[in-house]
């Protein structure tokens, strides 16, 4: 079940858009409900349904068309290695491999306790600083494997990791 | 010869993504010569400014506002493209996370040229960082009136909506982009009715890249004469500063704005500093990954004019330039682009649905070493195939691709399909 609060933010998310619209704040609505509950349900559909004046079948399409929508639960903190072109010329499989090992699991699957999912990722938009990774959507860039590791103790000491790029930008 | 900055001269500026900063740095300036002409002069500047759109297709930016239907009773809406998802291309990304005044600025500017009083931002979803930074920028311009009911005092309605995509490359694809604004799946229209007589809600729409929007306060500012005099190849039809994200094997990879026509023997070895130690160029996709890649003896006498790109055999594109060494397996890029085409494949016309998977799972044997002599046959037929049958340009641009590694390299796959 949505929160009152996520449901009056997509409530409130419905107004970005011209009266009768309303149909366009289905994506919105979808990463509100992700960001509070993780992952989408048959049972999210039909809510935002309701609020939106949407058939659940329709936000239902739309939620399995697009990658960034969970349709199960995934690990707490999901690291997507970018190993398009970009990235692979400069090593991302390498470092693909070798989050797999220290987690022991392989991409797309969580670690037993749920905490985090890896994933083989297109490309995010990082070429000119690859290789790269997200860390539920946040940019970790020019890796080595020391980086990544850093990266992976924090994580599994239950520490939140701050993106660089949000760090250091001016 | 190195960079010209224009578009990216504050972008090191520390807090430049706010409005004190960004005014401080001349911000918001174009505002003052862009309310003393009639929109339709506008449009007439920018057609003779020589703009061309950046996002990929290349179509001049003047010509394709004059395409607006008129006294459709409907109102007119812009749409900024900043889906950014074509592998190799970054610069988008840093024009929103570090500089998003300078397209809310952009936006402005177009809007009165158009006459449009709501704009959309649609940026991918994995652009997190770049979406809050543009609300925050959007909030400060209206609370600053910069936005809203008036602009400057002036009485021109105008708000900016910020709509985040979710992963699918399809959504760059313009009208594959408005589904997707709409609320539905993100696969393309037929065009005709092309997005200028009914886009967005069936109303006229602009569909610009971001940094299209973000070249036009820079002409307002000094005139479709400056922008076309930032050109090194003076028959070139496509001037103006240029954003290219260089990836690869140089060794300073960057997002980097250049004139037009700069060489790319300039742009590799002086720019970006030449190749990794010990290592040759052998090979150079220049417009992102959906463009025919081209051999070291090509590229080296290549220019970044979209004619000289043209004419040796592939397109600008995006202005992702991805660089690539002596230690490449060609097959193997090519597998790894082919196996971005399959997944992002939108399903909706067969050419494109089909085609992607079968190039993956043969380029996947070849580069295994399992390949049949007979394979390159059935890959020039899938490619042949995509390319003149697919619904939208990504079974295209996915041919490119394939092209353009059997065209320059065929030998290496030859060698891996021996049976």
């Amino acid at each position: 079940m949505l929160s009152d609060a996520a449901r009056a933010e997509i409530l409130a998310h419905r107004e970005r858009y011209p009266e009768g619209r309303q149909k366009s704040a289905v994506m919105g609505a979808l990463h509100i409900a992700q960001a509070e509950l993780g992952w989408l349900s048959p049972e999210v559909f039909r809510e935002v349904g309701e609020l939106l004046s949407l058939a659940p079948v329709h936000v239902a399409a739309v939620a399995t068309f697009y990658t960034m929508y969970e349709k199960e639960p995934a690990g707490q903190h999901v690291i997507d290695v970018c190993c398009n072109i970009s990235c692979m010329l400069r090593g991302a499989y390498e470092i693909l491999e070798h989050i797999e090992q220290r987690l022991g699991i392989k991409r797309g699957e969580t670690t037993a306790d749920g905490q985090i999912t890896i994933r083989e990722q297109e490309c995010i938009g990082s070429c000119s600083t690859a290789p790269a990774l997200q860390v539920n959507y946040r940019f970790h860039e020019n890796l080595t494997i020391e980086k990544v590791d850093a990266i992976l103790d924090q994580l599994l000491a239950g520490q939140p990791v701050a993106s660089p790029e949000e760090v250091t930008h001016g | 010869m190195a960079e010209r900055r224009i578009l990216l001269e504050h972008l090191d500026v520390p807090n430049a993504h706010t409005l004190d900063v960004w005014r401080a740095h001349g911000g918001y300036a174009s505002l003052d010569s862009l309310f003393a002409k009639e929109p339709a002069a506008w449009v007439d500047e920018v057609k003779a400014s020589g703009l061309c759109g950046r996002g990929g297709a290349g179509f001049p930016t003047g010509m394709k506002w004059s395409f607006l239907a008129k006294g459709t009773g409907k109102p007119t809406y812009l749409v900024v493209n900043c889906d950014e998802s074509e592998p190799g291309t970054c610069h988008d990304r840093q024009l929103v996370s570090r500089l998003p005044h300078l397209l809310v600025e952009g936006i402005i500017c177009t809007c009165w040229a158009i006459d449009a009083h709501h704009a959309f931002i649609y940026i991918r979803g994995e652009y997190a960082y770049g979406a809050e930074r543009l609300e925050a920028a959007i909030a400060e311009a209206n609370a600053a009136g910069l936005l809203g009911q008036t602009i400057n005092g002036r009485e021109f309605p105008l708000r900016i909506t910020v709509h985040r995509g979710a992963g699918a490359y399809i959504c760059g694809e313009e009208t594959a982009l408005l589904s997707s604004l709409e609320g539905d799946k993100g696969q393309p229209r037929q065009k005709p009715p092309f997005p200028a007589v009914a886009g967005l809600y069936a109303a006229p729409t602009i569909v610009n890249n971001v940094q299209t929007i973000c070249s036009i306060p820079y002409i307002v500012k000094h005139g479709a004469a400056w922008f076309a005099g930032i050109n090194l190849e003076p028959e070139s039809k496509s001037p103006g500063p240029r954003i290219v994200s260089v990836s690869g094997h140089v060794q300073r990879p960057g997002v980097y704005e250049i004139e037009n026509g700069t060489p790319f023997r300039e742009l590799i070895y002086d720019i970006c500093g030449g190749m990794l130690p010990g290592r040759d160029l052998k090979a150079v996709i220049p417009g992102g990954s959906s463009m025919p890649m081209l051999p070291k003896d090509v590229i080296l006498n290549t220019t970044t004019s979209f004619e000289s790109i043209r004419a040796a055999g592939s397109q600008p594109g995006s202005g992702a330039i991805i660089v690539m060494d002596d230690s490449t397996s060609i097959p193997h890029a090519i597998w790894r682009i082919a196996k971005f085409y399959a997944h992002e494949s939108c399903g909706k016309c067969t050419p494109c649905r089909e085609g992607n998977p079968w190039t993956v799972k043969i380029l996947g044997r070849i580069i295994a070493g399992q390949g049949d002599p007979r394979d390159l046959a059935i890959l020039d037929d899938i490619a042949e195939t995509m390319e003149k049958n697919s619904f939208c340009p990504l079974g295209i641009a996915a041919a490119w691709a394939l092209q353009g590694g059997l065209k320059h390299f065929r030998h290496e796959f030859e060698a891996l399909c021996q049976g």
